[in-house]
């Protein structure tokens, strides 16, 4: 069927094109690009139109701002990072960061398609840069094989628009604290060019959802914190004496005869090592015979050790697109932006749902508000810790409280320092007015969830 | 070797197995499509097939590469065939028929309706495509879907406490709730619970549950008096009983064939099983042929049980007495499949209230003046900014296409001008399906704007979205939508509409 020589024709075709670009990276303005690249998005930069924003002006210096100015901050090479280089690089953006602290795994490739088999172990955030500089002329990204808590303010700063494609809900608070962080109020009022505004895609499964974040104006992470319910563990009781589904039996031989048997020596338990899981499972088989309990797989195995959530390329292309759209919207003013959340779900039809989700008032992220913390002088340090962790507003991971008492620092508990920990785990059972505190007294409490302290009032209740 | 190639097959695609299985993943595996135009919506659906390990893919794309092509496009070389799709139809239209589904994306009216009408005489399913602006469009033909495995979000369990089958009758029969220690009352399965509870309410109110909200108040309240007490006459921390209580409303649920398995029990296809009958006909004939016998009326039990609070062998038992309730029936409907087929097939019954099947109508029917769909079109455009508004401009445009042989303001020059000129196709698109709606002029003036661009990702959203449909024909899992689909990405919005 195949005509030998139209396939000919038109690779040469191309490669007479790519051989009037410049191939050398970087962006020699204008001199990328050949005729009619940028037709595709410059009729919504250079035509005035009815639905534009009211701020928008036709002109063809937009084109050259995003070509030439515009630094775009992308989180995550995964597989909303590589959809999401791949749809900026296409829209007009050329300065680009990604920063990702993975490295590529053979289970990726079913949609993190900037990588191939021969780039398993290497930095995500190095070969999508490469590919992407490759494949795009004039595309500069630069990549970071960082974790975001690497970079401070001076980084962060440098960027018109930050958009996220992580897979953690740590990190995402994380990144949107130092986004507020870096607001500037003067005499209570946000300075407007203080806002690196966020744009923020989440997948799971055939699930998704895009939402865009102005820090200081919208809704913000935490302000909507009961979307994310916290993950559910089994209770360990069910785990060690009465187990029912397969899965209580996987953690049974992970939880407690790993760090009981040890049989791989010290070795911490490795999701990613198949021995190990091999290990895991074949205990669990045994573990369900006793209790005549079916379905222990290994599949279910790897996915219960390494809480693997089911992911395909598709769902990863429409949130991305999606967020890359309002990146688009924000940096060129074309259109009003997306205010502020949509859902997708295409497990029956396509199903979408776009709304405005509100600020908390009190947010403990964003609302310049010191958190009210009420609890009676009697309490104990521990229920405040308890507070913090359970509290579906707060979903702290593992708060560090200090406080100043007569004028001097004092750290009431911190968990991820062992010695410190172990020298402060005293105070969990003192009471409150045991340790000192008064009432109006104000506690520091740091968190990984927040690259700056949280802080909150002590309201002693009756 | 075989075996580090299947290996290293299900750690690429481990991600993606656990949501269709192998089964699925073999169904992809063994399709080959067909993507007519590699433009940028093309080849990001494909792209989104191929990453999943689609088995083959033709490209059938008679244009030459251009600037602006390689400008949105990701991929800029394919093997491709150098036909375009008009020629294939007049010469050849039976090269179609070799594929599992065609996806057909930018096409104009006229090639959109001959191909239509080809596929849908060979049964192979049609996925239309088009980026027009910031507007993504997809229209789904295909005749008969059928979908065994819908994975619903969110079904109800099938816990038949309204009717318990014997098993389950003597199973609860064998719980004395009275004489039980601490230990065993505490760990006993809410569904023991609240069967044993039900009994006593319906011994007390004439053989009737609990209907209205008051009443099951009433009937959490009697479980709730169920919790053991201490010798102070405090009520004993039972989360078993919390967990009966909470459950009320689930357990109460009439056991019922679900509205869609009952027409689909209803139709006609199902009537009429031939040999040519597809076997999802002849299962759903079996199933009928269940219900009216062994099933007394209901559905053949589908076996499974939530997880709750309860002991190890207290839970194993209860869920088996379900399980072989479930082998049981399905085993009885295997024996009606052998009877309608004359030979042994295996079958799995727990999808039974699942079920489901999708028929679009022919782009023939949609399109014809005596079938079109008028009321979902007028009754939508009483909002008249709703999406509707949408697909009404996408047909719109084909018309000026058909007419001007180019799409309106593809040039700056044109924009003004092509208005009117759009608005004239407007206006006899109305007429000629005699549509009494008002269409605004700003959307008018929008469709000019957009000059037939393709920005990137608007086209990456819809590649997204095709590559997900196609997959669910592909693999018959998951329910396709049914079957016109806009997107708006200026608003962020999309809506579902049966044209």
């Amino acid at each position: 069927m195949a005509d030998a020589v139209e396939p000919e024709k038109k690779r040469r075709r191309i490669e007479d094109l790519t051989e009037k670009m410049a191939v050398d990276g970087g962006h020699r303005d204008g001199a990328c690009d050949w005729d009619g690249r940028w037709n595709h998005v410059k009729k919504f930069l250079e035509r005035p139109g009815p639905f534009t924003h009211p701020d928008f002006e036709p002109s063809t210096e937009s084109l050259q701002f995003l070509l030439e100015t515009c630094k775009i901050l992308v989180i995550g090479a995964g597989g909303l990072g590589c959809e999401l280089l791949k749809n900026l690089a296409l829209s007009g953006f050329r300065l680009i960061h990604v920063v990702d602290m993975d490295t590529i795994d053979l289970s990726n490739l079913n949609r993190q398609f900037l990588f191939r088999p021969k780039d398993v172990g290497r930095p995500k955030a190095e070969v999508a840069a490469d590919f992407i500089n490759s494949r795009i002329p004039g595309c500069k990204v630069v990549p970071h094989f960082n974790k975001i808590q690497d970079f401070d303010e001076s980084f962060y700063r440098q960027f018109h628009i930050i958009v996220c494609g992580l897979d953690s809900i740590i990190a995402r608070r994380w990144m949107n604290g130092m986004l507020i962080s870096l607001l500037s109020y003067e005499d209570g009022v946000l300075d407007p060019s203080s806002i690196i505004p966020l744009i923020d895609g989440g997948t799971e499964g055939f699930k998704g959802n895009a939402r865009v974040i102005l820090p200081g104006m919208t809704a913000c992470i935490d302000c909507t914190l009961e979307l994310y319910p916290p993950q559910i563990n089994f209770p360990m009781c069910t785990i060690a004496s009465m187990p029912r589904l397969p899965e209580h039996c996987i953690e049974y031989s992970r939880l407690l005869l790993w760090p009981k048997e040890k049989p791989f020596g010290e070795t911490a338990l490795d999701g990613d090592n198949p021995e190990h899981i091999q290990w895991v499972f074949e205990r669990a088989q045994e573990r369900a015979a006793e209790f005549n309990i079916t379905g222990v797989t290994y599949r279910l195995t790897q996915g219960v050790v390494k809480r693997i959530i089911p992911a395909v390329a598709s769902t990863n292309a429409v949130i991305a697109a999606a967020c890359a759209t309002e990146v688009f919207k924000i940096a060129s003013s074309a259109y009003i932006p997306l205010n502020n959340y949509l859902v997708f779900n295409d497990v029956d039809g396509l199903y979408t749902y776009t709304f405005e989700a509100e600020r908390k008032d009190n947010c403990s992220a964003c609302s310049q508000v010191p958190q009210d913390l009420q609890f009676p002088p009697s309490a104990k340090l521990q229920e405040v810790l308890e507070y913090l962790t359970e509290n579906s507003s707060l979903q702290m991971k593992s708060p560090a409280i200090t406080t100043t008492l007569e004028g001097k620092n004092k750290t009431l508990y911190l968990q991820s320092v062992k010695s410190i920990e172990e020298r402060t785990r005293p105070n969990l059972c003192k009471t409150l007015k045991e340790l000192g505190l008064s009432d109006g007294q104000e506690l520091a409490v740091a968190d990984v969830t927040t690259p700056q302290t949280v802080l909150f009032k002590l309201n002693f209740t009756t | 070797t075989m075996a580090a190639t299947k290996t290293s097959k299900e750690q690429r695609y481990d991600r993606q197995l656990r949501l269709w299985g192998d089964h699925g993943q073999e169904a992809l595996e063994n399709a080959h499509v067909c993507l007519i135009n590699a433009t940028a919506t093309g080849t990001e659906t494909l792209k989104n097939l191929v990453l999943p390990g689609i088995g083959a893919f033709t490209i059938v794309d008679g244009h030459t590469v251009s600037g602006e092509d390689v400008g949105n496009n990701f991929f800029l070389s394919s093997s491709s065939i150098g036909k375009n799709p008009d020629k294939l139809l007049d010469n050849d239209p039976e090269f179609f028929h070799r594929f599992t589904l065609v996806i057909g994306v930018q096409l104009p009216e006229s090639t959109c309706l001959r191909l239509g009408s080809v596929l849908w005489s060979a049964s192979v399913p049609f996925l239309v495509c088009k980026t027009y602006g910031l507007i993504g469009y997809m229209r789904l033909v295909v005749k008969e879907h059928t979908v065994i495995e819908s994975h619903p979000d969110n079904a109800l369990e099938d816990l038949r406490l309204d009717q318990p089958f014997a098993e389950l009758k003597s199973h609860i029969q064998s719980y004395d709730l009275e004489s039980m220690e601490k230990k065993d009352h505490s760990h006993t399965p809410w569904i023991i619970i609240v069967a044993k509870y039900l009994e006593k309410w319906l011994s007390e109110h004439n053989s009737q549950p609990p209907k209205n909200y008051k009443e099951k108040e009433a009937f959490r309240q009697l479980i709730r008096q169920g919790i053991l007490k201490n010798d102070n006459d405090v009520p004993e921390d039972e989360e078993n009983f919390e967990e009966a209580v909470k459950n009320v409303n689930t357990a109460l649920n009439p056991t019922k064939i679900p509205t869609a398995v009952e027409d689909l029990i209803n139709s006609e296809q199902c009537s009429n099983i031939t040999s040519q009958s597809a076997s999802f006909w002849v299962m759903l004939r079996a199933i009928k042929e269940f219900i009216q016998s062994e099933g007394n009326g209901s559905l053949p039990v589908r076996g499974t049980i939530p997880d709750m609070i309860a002991d190890s062998q207290k839970f194993i038992n209860l869920q088996n007495v379900y399980r072989e309730k479930a082998m049981q029936d399905a085993a009885a409907v295997s024996k009606h499949v052998e009877c309608i087929l004359q030979s042994v097939g295996k079958v799995s019954c727990k999808n039974a209230s699942f079920l489901r099947v999708v028929c679009c109508r022919s782009l023939a029917e949609e399109y014809s003046v005596d079938s079109v769909n008028k009321d979902e079109i007028t009754s939508y455009m009483d909002s008249p900014d709703s999406e509707m508004v949408l697909y009404l401009m996408l047909r719109a445009v084909d018309r000026f296409y058909q007419q001007h042989s180019r799409y309106p303001g593809v040039y700056n020059y044109q924009v003004e001008e092509d208005i009117s000129k759009l608005k004239l196709c407007v206006n006899s698109l109305l007429q000629e399906y005699s549509l009494n709606v008002n269409i605004k002029d700003d959307y008018i003036h929008e469709f000019c704007r957009y000059g037939a661009a393709e920005p990137h990702t608007v086209a990456a959203f819809l590649g997204g979205s095709a590559a997900q449909e196609v997959i669910k024909i592909i693999s018959h899992q998951f329910v396709p939508f049914n079957n016109t689909f806009i997107y708006n990405a200026m608003s962020q919005t999309s809506a579902t509409f049966q044209l």
